[in-house]
């Protein structure tokens, strides 16, 4: 096992540094360590009985999925390991371009966090597409609105709940964070427009938290992925439009994107075979974990979108 | 109005402050241990987390904390004791001790973000250590070297110079003067200070999120090789601590029963840097005892 | 005394002497390579943002519009840095009283009791990590706040709160460490000449240990000043000046902590996040130095 020997000169060596033995040894650890990522790549290549480890990093919308699915894929072949790290749609698309990743999980197009001729050299794999919903506090009394409604809620030309036909109530905006893909997704499909932070609005980036706001503030409102949707806030329909999952897939319902595995060039035989397991039938189908965890199998949708948003069917 | 009832409603204000300041304490702990208290059973602890299913536990987490504190004062306190060493008994008084003095003491109000960005980009990325233990375990010691820096010339100051002379005057080298004679009397000062120290590395997170990473690999805690992706050992796997996890659970998760679960581990952090702080106070006094022989 | 055995003592003990000095010179220097290159990184990924993104360092100092992503983009950093400091000195003014009369307790009232029960108990607080501050805050403190003052419930004020509450160890143990190295007799001077013990805290303690109560309070402030995720938590993150206390805002850490991860190193929105970060860095120079300047006033 000559992976294993220099994963114990890497220990040994840290471990020296900590002794904080001689001048040298932080040299070593570095070089030792770099050794040991270099040579966990490269001895993938054993085709025939699969190993190596991967790691994903990124999304932490995608995370649950990725998680889940490593775990089973792990199962069947015990010497592949998988590691699934968060960090945000940046970290991952970052690391996978700058070699640390093999794999960088993304809510959004490469294209639209990195330069040009960096995004170029990854290779997009769409594992599932995650639909968003406008929700509310369940006070408010709305069950629908149309996009011209939304774009003026968030951008603060409409202010009380009374103005889109609900009760007589101040609206509350729980945004996310102007970096967050869940946001860009919701404004380019659901406002068709760029908004502005507005003055006394919330911003969280993570799902739980903007859920947990938008159930105890009156008249809250935010968006969430379908997977978080549950009785203690209210969906709007957008346009009269439920967000389903028969909606989405068949392009009626258009707040959604794809979840992306990007890869730096092809990807080696361990992570490849990870992404084939990914979009199999065992995954994507009814039972399989896609569903199950609340996002949409890419192989229901009937309708397809480029990374410049326009859509074929 | 007299002195004299001036006195008395100070005196009264003053009491009823320190009384708020207790009650509030007491809430805190109360409305923690509370919520959490009902969650933790043993299945609670040893299980490893759910994603989307009820039922999770934090066992790798919990690990996962405490290995990483090994993992952290393996290297801290070595250094940490050569460092505070160095500062108290072989640095020269002059304008470059007194800058490296600053230093420490800048490094040791360094915001924890700051540490945790540092780890990012210089640990995480230009070292290639990736999200691991390591990582986690390097951050942290940065975070906690100057606390330990200071703990240890504290230590030494306390040691009677007629000890440190004496020793001295028996021919006997300095650095084997500071190892057997100063060290073994300041230890119980270095030690409660350590065990204070790794209390807040047990409740660390702003600076692990970017450095242990917030994922947790399966582990197989029958594998205990530590050069075995799967073995709880391994120091560069990712790690999710506790202090993580509830950071993580409270803002993402989707299992149905995430608030429970971030309510007990909250309540189980909570226990364990109690437990930390009375260890560190007992085994304080019980060294105390035992090198001065009173009572 | 042989004087070939004399030799044989001699070489190792130098070589032993050797090590030593070398091992903690080895330990200093390793402190001292890691805050220089902690220096060093930070600024200049901070700095790239002036430098490599042509953004100017006035604009972000003291915009009011923060759009990294908006056309065109802008990065006015000031709502960032005014709500670090509203917050952190809220935290202070709450946190700084509360401290003192704790101290007073444990010191000049009642020695036992302090001992015994409210050490530990400031000690506990000490100890609480700084998620649990946060979930609490968001579980209990912002609820609150919703029902009792207009607005949300998050903001300056929720921040300031679980902020003080973080801090209060650090100003108590001080200022209580400030109390009991008064010399007695400056006390007992002022009782025998009839003063009660108000006067005497008030005239002669507290007049006497102010410098030290003051560093108390700027670690305090500094130690707010970079508390990242229990603010982020209740504070609402909106970047903008608040028109109240219950409005939402946003902290430095907060900006950072929200979108570094969802940003791509080397771009000009990640560039932006980590001139916060340097922003935070200089403060807390300036602040080691403002302790520097109140310990040089002790000690006279």
């Amino acid at each position: 096992m000559k992976k294993s020997l220099i994963v114990t000169m890497a220990l040994t060596l840290s471990l020296s540094l900590a002794a904080c033995g001689n001048n040298n040894t932080n040299n070593g650890a570095k070089n030792g360590n770099a050794a040991a990522t270099n040579n966990a790549t490269t001895n993938n290549t054993a085709s025939a009985d699969l190993s190596g480890s991967i790691l994903a990093a990124g999304s932490t919308a995608l995370q649950p999925l990725v998680d889940q699915v490593s775990k089973e894929f792990m199962d069947k072949n015990s010497g592949v390991s998988i590691q699934v790290q968060g960090g945000g749609s940046g970290t991952g698309l970052t690391q996978v371009s700058e070699g640390q990743a093999q794999i960088g999980n993304s809510d959004v197009f490469a294209e639209e966090k990195l330069d040009a001729d960096k995004a170029a050299e990854l290779v997009d794999h769409q594992v599932a597409v995650v639909a968003m919903a406008a929700v509310t506090n369940k006070d408010v009394g709305v069950d629908s609105l149309t996009k011209q409604q939304l774009v003026d809620i968030f951008t603060g030309k409409v202010t009380n709940w009374k103005d889109v036909g609900g009760k007589d109530e101040k609206i509350q905006i729980v945004n996310r964070p102007s970096s967050s893909g869940t946001r860009a997704t919701f404004e380019k499909f659901a406002l068709g427009t760029k908004t502005e932070d507005l003055q006394g609005s919330i911003q969280e980036d993570a799902s739980g938290t903007v859920k947990k706001l938008v159930s105890e503030t009156p008249g809250a409102i935010g968006y969430l992925a379908l997977s978080y949707l549950d009785d203690s806030i209210a969906a709007v329909k957008y346009e009269g439009v439920e967000a389903n999952v028969d909606n989405v897939a068949n392009g009626t319902y258009p707040v959604w994107a794809y979840e992306h595995m990007y890869t730096k060039g092809e990807p080696d035989a361990a992570t490849k075979a990870f992404l084939d397991y990914m979009v199999s039938e065992d995954v994507q189908g009814d039972q399989g974990d896609v569903v199950e965890m609340g996002y949409i199998p890419v192989s229901k949708m009937e309708v397809k979108r480029d990374a410049q948003g326009a859509v074929t069917k | 109005m007299s002195a004299k009832t001036v006195d008395k409603i100070a005196t009264g204000i003053i009491i009823f402050i320190t009384g708020l300041i207790a009650l509030a304490l007491i809430g805190l702990l109360g409305y923690i241990l509370f919520r959490g208290l009902g969650h933790i059973s043993w299945h609670f602890l040893t299980s490893p987390p759910e994603t989307i299913r009820k039922g999770g536990g934090i066992g790798p987490q919990l690990f996962n904390s405490l290995f990483l504190l090994v993992l952290t004062m393996v290297i801290t306190v070595p250094l940490g004791i050569g460092a505070g060493i160095y500062m108290s008994e072989y640095a020269k008084a002059g304008k470059i001790t007194s800058a490296i003095r600053l230093v420490v003491e800048v490094l040791s109000s360094f915001p924890s973000i700051i540490v945790g960005l540092f780890g990012l980009l210089v640990i995480v990325n230009k070292f290639n250590l990736g999200f691991s233990l390591l990582s986690g375990a390097i951050a942290l010691t940065i975070f906690n070297l100057p606390l330990m820096v200071r703990i240890t010339e504290q230590g030494l100051r306390s040691v009677p110079l007629q000890q440190k002379e004496a020793s001295l005057a028996l021919g006997i080298s300095k650095w084997k003067t500071i190892r057997s004679v100063q060290l073994p009397i300041a230890l119980p000062i270095v030690l409660s200070g350590s065990i204070l120290a790794a209390g807040r590395i047990f409740g660390e997170a702003a600076a692990l999120l970017f450095t242990a990473g917030m994922s947790s690999p399966r582990l197989d805690f029958s594998d205990w090789n530590p050069l075995h992706s799967a073995s709880p050992l391994n120091p560069m796997r990712p790690a999710e601590t506790l202090a993580v996890h509830i950071w993580k659970v409270n803002s993402e998760g989707l299992a149905p029963d995430a608030t429970q679960i971030a309510a007990g581990a909250s309540a189980v952090l909570v226990i364990t840097v109690l437990l930390f702080n009375l260890g560190a106070r007992a085994l304080g006094r019980y060294m105390h005892n035992k090198f001065t022989a009173s009572k | 005394m042989k004087k070939s055995n004399d030799r044989e003592v001699a070489t190792p003990h130098l070589a032993e002497e050797w090590v030593g000095k070398v091992y903690t010179f080895i330990c200093i220097l390793f402190l001292i390579i890691t805050i220089f290159s902690m220096v060093y990184f930070v600024a200049s990924k901070g700095l790239s943002t002036f430098i490599v993104n042509g953004v100017n360092v006035k604009d972000l100092l003291t915009g009011l519009k923060w759009k990294p992503d908006g056309e065109p983009a802008l990065f006015g950093a000031l709502p960032f840095i005014f709500g670090s400091f509203s917050t952190s000195i809220l935290a202070a003014i709450i946190a700084a009283p509360l401290g003192f009369c704790a101290a007073v307790f444990m010191i000049e009232l009642s020695p036992k009791l302090g001992r015994t029960f409210m050490q530990p108990v400031i000690e506990l607080l000490a100890g609480i990590p700084s998620v649990v501050y946060g979930f609490v805050g968001l579980s209990v403190i912002v609820p609150l706040f919703r029902n009792l003052f207009p607005g949300q419930g998050v903001g300056i004020a929720a921040g300031a709160l679980v902020l003080a509450f973080m801090i209060l160890p650090t100003i108590t143990t001080i200022a209580t460490d400030a109390l009991a190295s008064l010399p007695a007799g400056l006390k007992e001077g002022s009782y025998a000449l009839g003063a009660t013990r108000w006067q005497t805290i008030y005239r002669i303690v507290l007049p006497t240990t102010l410098p030290a109560q003051m560093t108390g309070i700027v670690l305090g402030i500094a130690r707010a000043f970079g508390e990242a995720l229990a603010v982020q938590m209740v504070i609402g993150n909106a970047p903008h000046i608040p028109h109240s206390l219950f409005e939402s805002t946003s902290t430095l850490t907060s900006a950072i902590t929200l979108s570094m991860g969802n940003t791509a190193m080397g771009s000009v929105q990640n560039n932006a996040l980590w001139s916060l970060a340097l922003i935070l860095m200089l403060m807390t120079f300036v602040f080691v130095f403002i302790i520097r300047w109140l310990e040089g006033r002790k000690k006279l």
